[in-house]
């Protein structure tokens, strides 16, 4: 005779629910406790190199959105052209990457940052010089491994005790 | 100072009290109402922080706790939001009866602690049929509950309320017939004398009848895995949708007091109530009430819902025939045991229990007519 109906399958759910209690939860408490994101992470903001940045609007040209302006004027007398206006309306934006994948002269990056919410909409145009990196506006690894190795590592929550 | 209405009322009682009331039955009777009152209303807010911070913690997450340390005035905050709501009655609806009926509901739960020790002899009314009298008022609540189900005027309240009576009707017999076990080796109905005779525990004497009334009484207060009554993914929440603000809460209220009413009998009548070794009493009853919801909790957080046709399957296949048998092995050996051997008799029903139990779960199948549920 077989018995397999007699209550084990709750006394085994019962076991695990038992063990959850004794275990560390796994959410976060946000605003008090931030987790370290990816490293690659595609935050909403794009960082812009302007020494680096010829004009050339392959990324304008690669946003699926058209997200990205870019205005220029040619220098004759070294025959570039001279960025005169360059902004992203992250709005429009939808982190694809694909600009930073374009971009033939590493001149563009993904922001590290993923708390860039607005409460109007004309703010979220970021233009020119809001673009430039800083301490506030880190430069994703995204693309770009050598940045990666940089940044902190992303907290694994299997890691067990989240540090503060 | 005397709290007496009337000498001749007073005079009326004076004959028939026990010698040992102190300062009379007025007296006896407002201290123990504010107790009972008191009582009820603080284990029912620990309870909602209990399940709802021990639920949490079981599903790996933290639970409520923004308000105050641990969160532990979450209730108060769910009190004060709710008091604050408006109150809206549905415009076809049947409005004396929905008005009623939180108040049917409730009132009956409250008044099943009349009858609950906190410690030997303190308790509001010593009946001699302690344990009738709660099964009798508790079932009272179930007419509220079908009337808040009949006065919203709503398909899925009267379906909430329709599935609530229907198991009340069903687990009202397994639940009694595990007590009538109880009742037959305490020898009395009275809950403290219940309590008196429990030198060992009645839940190693009646293991399977302490099953039978835990699976029952979880699923008379429908607690999860039986709350098909207001199963949310189904009928939405059942009896109570169109109940807001102070109604609501009287509900929610009545949940709460129902879940410690059944712990507060299964502690009085299986663990032996307010008895224990080195801490007091009434400690000792407190510390096995919370026990014993933390167990509901924690099938709560453990278990899916049932089905309707399951939970009337497992009433009647499962629960009532294993009752009766209880019941009648109960009988035989009240009769024939030898009264110097008590202890023995713990083994032997155990022994029982889990033959029993074995052998119904190859007869017994859920979803009857399936190949596989």
């Amino acid at each position: 005779m077989k018995f397999e109906r007699y209550g084990k399958g709750i006394a085994k759910g019962l076991m695990v629910t038992i063990r959850h209690l004794f275990r560390h939860p796994v959410t976060t408490q946000y605003p008090e406790q931030r987790l370290n994101t990816s490293r690659r992470i595609r935050g909403n903001e794009l960082i812009w190199d302007n020494i680096k940045c010829t004009g050339c609007a392959t990324c304008a040209k690669s946003c699926p959105q058209g997200a990205i302006r870019i205005v220029t004027s040619v220098n004759s007398v070294e025959n570039k052209y001279v960025v005169e206006k360059f902004d992203v309306d992250t709005g429009y934006c939808i982190q694809c990457g694909l600009c930073v994948e374009a971009c033939p002269y590493e001149a563009i990056f993904m922001g590290y940052a993923y708390e860039r919410a607005k409460y109007r909409r004309g703010e979220l145009v970021q233009a020119d010089e809001m673009l430039l990196a800083s301490t506030e506006r880190r430069r994703s690894g995204y693309m770009y491994p050598e940045i990666a190795a940089e940044l902190p590592k992303q907290t694994l929550l299997v890691e067990g005790k989240i540090k503060e | 100072m005397t709290l007496n209405p009337s000498p001749n009322l007073f005079s009326r009682y004076a004959g028939t009290l026990p010698p040992d009331w102190p300062g009379g039955f007025w007296w006896h009777w407002l201290v123990f109402t504010v107790i009972i009152i008191v009582f009820v209303l603080a284990l029912v807010m620990g309870f909602i922080w209990l399940e709802r911070r021990g639920m949490g913690r079981m599903q790996a997450r933290l639970g409520p706790n923004r308000t105050g340390p641990f969160g532990l005035l979450q209730p108060v905050a769910d009190a004060i939001k709710v008091l604050l709501k408006e109150d809206i009655v549905p415009a076809k609806g049947d409005k004396i009866v929905h008005w009623l009926a939180p108040v049917v509901a409730f009132f009956p739960v409250l008044m099943i602690f009349a009858v609950v020790p906190f410690q030997n002899g303190a308790l509001l009314a010593d009946l001699n049929i302690g344990i009738l009298y709660v099964v009798a008022i508790s079932s009272v609540a179930t007419v509220g509950i079908f009337m808040a189900g009949w006065g919203s005027s709503n398909k899925y309240s009267l379906l909430g309320a329709m599935r609530n009576v229907a198991a009340v009707v069903s687990y009202e017999i397994p639940l009694v017939l595990s007590i009538v076990g109880v009742v037959l080796i305490a020898g009395s109905l009275s809950l403290n004398q219940i309590v008196l005779a429990q030198d060992i525990p009645f839940i190693l004497l009646q293991p399977l009848g302490f099953l039978l009334f835990f699976i029952g009484g979880c699923a008379e207060i429908n607690r999860s895995p039986f709350d098909l009554f207001e199963a949310d993914s189904e009928i939405v929440a059942g009896f109570h949708i169109e109940y807001s603000g102070m109604k609501f809460a009287m509900f929610y209220l009545m949940e709460y007091a129902e879940a410690l009413a059944i712990s507060a009998i299964l502690t009085t009548i299986f663990l032996g109530g307010w008895r224990g070794p080195v801490l007091p009493p009434w400690l000792w009853f407190l510390i096995k009430v919370i026990a014993v919801f933390f167990v509901m909790v924690w099938t709560r957080t453990t278990l899916p819902r049932v089905r309707i046709d399951q939970l009337m399957a497992l009433a009647w296949k499962f629960l009532l025939p294993l009752a009766l048998i209880n019941l009648f092995i109960t009988g035989i050996e009240v009769l024939t045991w030898p009264a110097a051997l008590p202890w023995a008799m713990v083994p032997v029903n155990i022994a029982i229990m889990a033959v029993l139990v074995l052998l119904w779960s190859k007869l017994f199948k859920l979803g009857w007519g399936r190949v596989e549920v």
